[in-house]
């Protein structure tokens, strides 16, 4: 062992020398990227001609301005029911989303098998797009808001219990033991020492869930399942631009109060 | 404040009235292995009711594992356990549950919900006699529950911090509301896994002294394991010390020889 001199350089290389696997998974991932980009990227000249288009004297960001108010009861109506949407989809998927979440959570369900079955649901759930539900429930339910409510809701059972099942695989495994050794039931434990260790985590995902509802319920209402979704669809199919503007300006002061509260709320709460 | 001294009383009585002095746990044989490491090889033990045992010896002498084979935590290789009338080794389900319920363990880590208000975390306590949601949240339990779990938190000093969160509270403060949780079990027996570890040196005698003295004046039985050698020949009536699996030392506390026990307090090389 020989002691370094002061002021030599360190003898410590810069970057690790990668092995033939990893130079071919680089250059792989390099190739999967400029394949990807060469079959699916717009091209340049295609955008900046595009937008000349939106902004031009005809074009639809000029058409949009000003905005239309003479309906604005109406749109404000239609975003209550989209808030309405939102919130009851949410609640609903939530609170079915526990006892799913508890079925599969590892530890916590009663039997492999049901843990199974209980993940392949919440899969099934959360890989499905919404609007695929939302196709799916207005054939169920009809057109209106009660499609769209059950839509958010499947989508919120998938999201919310996969986190909710991760949140109560990760807390401390100790108060269970301390509860199981004592003669406590399976119920007991859970609602004793897993769930109040969860609420966090619950909470936050409980409130991403709502801003996710929130901005999902808009684009419900493309496919029909009530809300103010319709009216904007509505709109740009009969170029009512300016009205549509009104939509989406809405829309966006909704997004930014729902986010803007959920972000107080788990401040305050978490 | 009747009513809770009333409560505290009954939580000072055992839920069953064990004769004196007959043995409440006979050990015969015991084994257990994990892989191929013997942790256990042939425990004979008797312990009579109403005593105070200390059980010592090096690390990974297998002393923790004895007790979580006593509630059968640790599911042992050979031999049969007779705690408290019952043959551990062969309960199953519901049955193993009932048993448990007799069974207080105060661990070396609190095993406390932290999130939770140390009354309901004494709340839990009651598990081991009743099931459901009035025994979750101190806010849903009964009034004998709540009077007796404030009553178990005076008994260990603590009724001013009932309402603080357990994850707010001091360690030592944290044992003591583990110690509160063990008494509103109303067990027979106590078993004790370092409860004076990770705790200052007054702090863990505090609560060794707070353990024993509970345990003596309600006539119930101690299995105590510490690695202070002060508290073992302090807080105890009989030594017991465990060696390659067997045990190797059986003395009254009075007669203990320092020089002798000191032997059991080293770390084991293997």
């Amino acid at each position: 062992m020989t002691a370094r001199v002061a002021g030599a350089p360190v003898q410590v290389p810069r970057f690790e020398r990668l092995s033939a696997i990893e130079y071919i998974a680089w250059l792989l991932a390099l190739a999967l990227v400029v394949w990807s980009f060469g079959a699916a990227a717009p091209p340049l000249d295609g955008v900046m001609k595009g937008l000349q288009r939106l902004f031009a004297p005809s074009g639809l960001i000029m058409q949009m301005f000003p905005p239309d108010l003479t309906r604005l009861d109406r749109v404000l109506w239609k975003l209550m029911e989209t808030l309405q949407m939102a919130v009851a989809g949410c609640a609903l998927g939530l609170v079915l989303a526990l006892p799913l979440a508890i079925l599969a959570s590892d530890g916590l369900s009663p039997h492999p098998v049901v843990r199974i079955l209980s993940r392949g649901l919440i899969a099934i759930f959360r890989t499905v797009p919404d609007l695929v539900w939302a196709i799916v429930f207005i054939i169920v339910v009809g057109l209106g808001p009660a499609a769209g409510v059950l839509a958010i809701m499947v989508d919120k059972i998938g999201f919310a219990g996969r986190f909710f099942a991760e949140a109560m695989e990760e807390t401390d495994k100790g108060p269970r033991e301390a509860l199981a050794a004592i003669g406590a039931t399976r119920l007991g434990i859970i609602f004793s020492a897993v769930i109040p260790a969860a609420m966090p985590s619950f909470m936050a995902t409980s409130l991403f869930s709502l801003e996710k509802a929130v901005r999902g319920s808009i684009a419900l209402g493309l496919v029909g399942a009530g809300g103010i979704g319709v009216d904007l669809k509505v709109a740009f199919d009969l170029f009512d631009y300016d009205q549509a503007a009104t939509i989406i300006i809405l829309i966006l002061l909704l997004v930014l109060a729902v986010e803007q509260a959920s972000g107080w709320v788990r401040r305050k709460l978490i | 404040m009747l009513q809770i001294e009333q409560s505290a009383a009954r939580s000072l009585q055992p839920r069953t009235g064990a004769a004196k002095a007959a043995p409440v746990l006979v050990v015969s044989g015991l084994a257990m292995s994990f892989g191929n490491a013997r942790v256990l090889d042939g425990i004979d033990l008797t312990v009579d009711a109403g005593s105070a045992v200390a059980l010592i010896g090096a690390n990974g002498a297998g002393k923790s594992t004895l007790l979580k084979c006593l509630v059968r935590l640790v599911e042992p290789c050979a031999g049969q356990i007779v705690l408290l009338g019952e043959t551990v080794t062969g309960l199953r389900g519901p049955a193993l549950r009932r048993f448990r319920s007799r069974v207080g363990v105060v661990w070396q880590k609190h095993n406390l919900v932290p999130r939770m208000s140390a009354h309901s975390n004494v709340i839990h306590g009651v598990q081991a006699r009743e099931s459901g949601p009035r025994t979750w949240l101190q806010c849903l339990a009964r009034e004998e529950v709540r009077d007796e779990a404030y009553a178990c938190l005076e008994a260990v000093g603590l009724g001013p911090q009932a309402r603080q969160r357990a994850d707010s509270l001091s360690g030592g403060q944290s044992q003591r509301v583990a110690i509160a949780r063990m008494l509103m079990q109303r067990p027979e027996l106590v078993l004790a896994d370092e409860p004076d570890a990770s705790l200052d040196p007054q702090v863990g005698e505090e609560v060794m002294e707070l353990l024993y003295g509970l345990t003596k004046k309600k006539g119930l039985t101690l299995l105590v394991i510490s690695h202070r050698l002060e508290h073992t020949v302090r807080f105890s009536d009989r030594i017991v010390g465990l060696g390659d699996g067997r045990i190797t030392l059986d003395r009254s506390s009075r007669t203990a020889d320092p020089d002798e026990l000191r032997n059991f307090f080293s770390v084991r090389r293997s």
